[in-house]
């Protein structure tokens, strides 16, 4: 009963802080405009690391959306709406969610192991003696980083995701949609509030993967090993969370 | 969390004084303890640090050195007594804005992902006390110069070995032109020569810039060689301080172990 009272705690106590450190880094975005260059690097990291594995991801999930869904369609000979399908399953939920997924595993994994090994070895101990706040210097770049870069991802995971669908549908004997009529259904479909709404649950994954990984990592005590728990533990909490989250903004902003 | 619980500086918060004043700092500790869930670590700790003054505190590992230099610069807050720097508590706020404290860790600390010069220029960086990158480049090289690393700016710290990477660590400390200038251990793990080599920056920086520096080691060769007064902590509290010649000469006889097996 104590066990359990104190995984209570520890987990009421972890929400709590990570909150407060979401609000400080959100506080110390006021100090964004002298920190460009940290702000820029962090994007490009992002970007870089993250794009061939978004476009060959996003390619296959458009893909086999519509090859599962094409092959059902067909037997009702609705085909025809197998665009607007697939575009709409891409920007409202298959886009943010995977493209969430990935920045973490490729990027919030990365987060966490580079805060983290800076805790282990006292570098952010370092930060605070020379009284730099580690959550303007470390925190804040990576959360407006990964709030800015990860809806631009999701529209190039739409983007790609469509172009697999299209290609699947054109290619496939079964379906066979030409592309330009798969493009056409697609865009008389998704509206541009599907995209916006899209975009909105991208930012909040952004947050969630920031705070997440940040706060995991600047907990770190130990050695290599605790940093390797750390990484593990960052990268499931912010699935979880991904998760969670989405179902609650899929509630608030479409139904 | 330790991390939240300190207020550091924000960029509009620059140093209140000219970078180019640097006054010596004293310290004074009352009553001092701590404790980590069952284990108390100090107990009870007095000692008083003058001005410009470099005191050695000796002792045994695990006997509560490194925390008491973490509580003098405000990593740790204190469970009861006060620490008190310049005449105010080392976690107020209020210590860090008026005071330069600067301290050269165990672990060296350096940044991996920057450059040597970029360690060492961060805090001028940071605070924005120049106006152009060419005067913080000027400061840093003036650092290295000081520690021995004259062409060490474009390194990274991966490359370099134990004792560079504590010359390092020093230079960054005086690049902030401290008031006060704390080590943890800057010989540990480093064979004789490089430590001789480490000491010697030490005295030379003492000799030079007066700074108050309060230097936690068990390396006794370094700190009767360079202490104007030496305390011993054991089991977290200071049971014997005085000149070099005081303490060698000091009849407790846990100083006199410990003295005779270092």
């Amino acid at each position: 009963m104590s066990r359990l009272a104190d995984v209570i705690i520890r987990l009421l106590r972890g929400t709590g802080e990570a909150l407060f450190l979401l609000v400080e880094a959100v506080w110390a975005c006021r100090w964004a405009p002298l920190n460009l260059p940290k702000i820029f690097t962090q994007m490009a990291e992002i970007g870089v690391a993250t794009l061939p594995i978004t476009a060959m991801v996003a390619l296959f999930i458009g893909g086999v959306l519509a090859l599962q869904t094409g092959s059902v369609l067909v037997d009702f000979g609705i085909q025809g709406t197998l665009g607007g399908i697939v575009g709409v399953s891409m920007v409202k939920e298959l886009g943010p969610v995977m493209t969430a997924i990935l920045v973490t595993g490729r990027m919030g994994s990365a987060m966490a192991a580079e805060i983290g090994a800076m805790s282990v070895y006292q570098e952010i101990d370092a930060l605070k003696t020379m009284n730099i706040d580690p959550v303007r210097f470390l925190v804040m770049p990576r959360l407006l980083a990964t709030v800015i870069v990860l809806p631009v991802l999701v529209i190039y995971a739409d983007v790609i995701g469509w172009i697999g669908g299209g290609i699947v549908s054109s290619v496939n004997h079964r379906i066979n949609i030409p592309f330009n009529l798969y493009m056409r259904n697609l865009t008389d479909v998704v509206d541009f509030d599907d995209i916006i709404n899209g975009l909105i649950k991208a930012m909040v994954f952004g947050l969630i993967i920031a705070v997440t990984c940040c706060y995991v990592g600047l907990r770190t005590s130990g050695g290599p090993r605790e940093v390797g728990q750390s990484v593990t533990k960052a990268v499931v909490v912010s699935f979880v969370l991904i998760l969670i989250s989405d179902y609650i903004v899929t509630r608030m902003l479409f139904l | 969390m330790g991390l939240f619980r300190r207020r550091t500086a924000t960029p509009d918060e620059a140093p209140p004084r000219r970078y180019d004043e640097s006054t010596p700092v004293g310290t004074e500790i009352h009553g001092l303890e701590k404790r980590y869930g069952e284990k108390r670590v100090l107990t009870g700790v007095e000692l008083t640090v003058q001005a410009g003054e470099t005191v050695v505190i000796i002792g045994g590992s695990g006997h509560g050195k490194s925390v008491l230099l973490r509580h003098i610069i405000g990593l740790e807050t204190p469970d009861a007594g006060t620490v008190l720097v310049g005449g105010l508590p080392s976690i107020d706020p209020e210590m860090r804005a008026r005071y330069r404290i600067a301290m050269i860790f165990q672990s060296s600390a350096l940044f991996n992902s920057m450059s040597v010069g970029d360690n060492i220029g961060l805090w001028l960086v940071e605070h924005h006390i120049f106006r152009t990158s060419g005067e913080v480049a000027a400061v840093v090289q003036r650092c290295l110069a000081m520690v021995g690393l004259d062409d060490a700016a474009a390194l990274m710290p991966s490359t370099l070995s134990g004792g560079m990477k504590k010359r390092v660590a020093i230079a960054r400390a005086l690049a902030m032109n401290p008031d006060l200038i704390l080590y943890d251990e800057p010989t540990s793990e480093l064979d004789p020569l490089v430590s001789d080599t480490i000491g010697k920056v030490i005295v030379d920086l003492k000799q030079r810039l007066r700074l108050t520096s309060i230097i936690v080691s068990h390396d006794l060769r370094l700190a009767f060689a360079i202490a104007d007064r030496v305390a011993m902590i054991h089991d977290g509290r200071i049971i014997a301080e005085g000149t070099p010649d005081a303490i060698r000469a000091h009849p407790d006889p846990l100083v006199r172990r410990f003295i005779a097996r270092a």
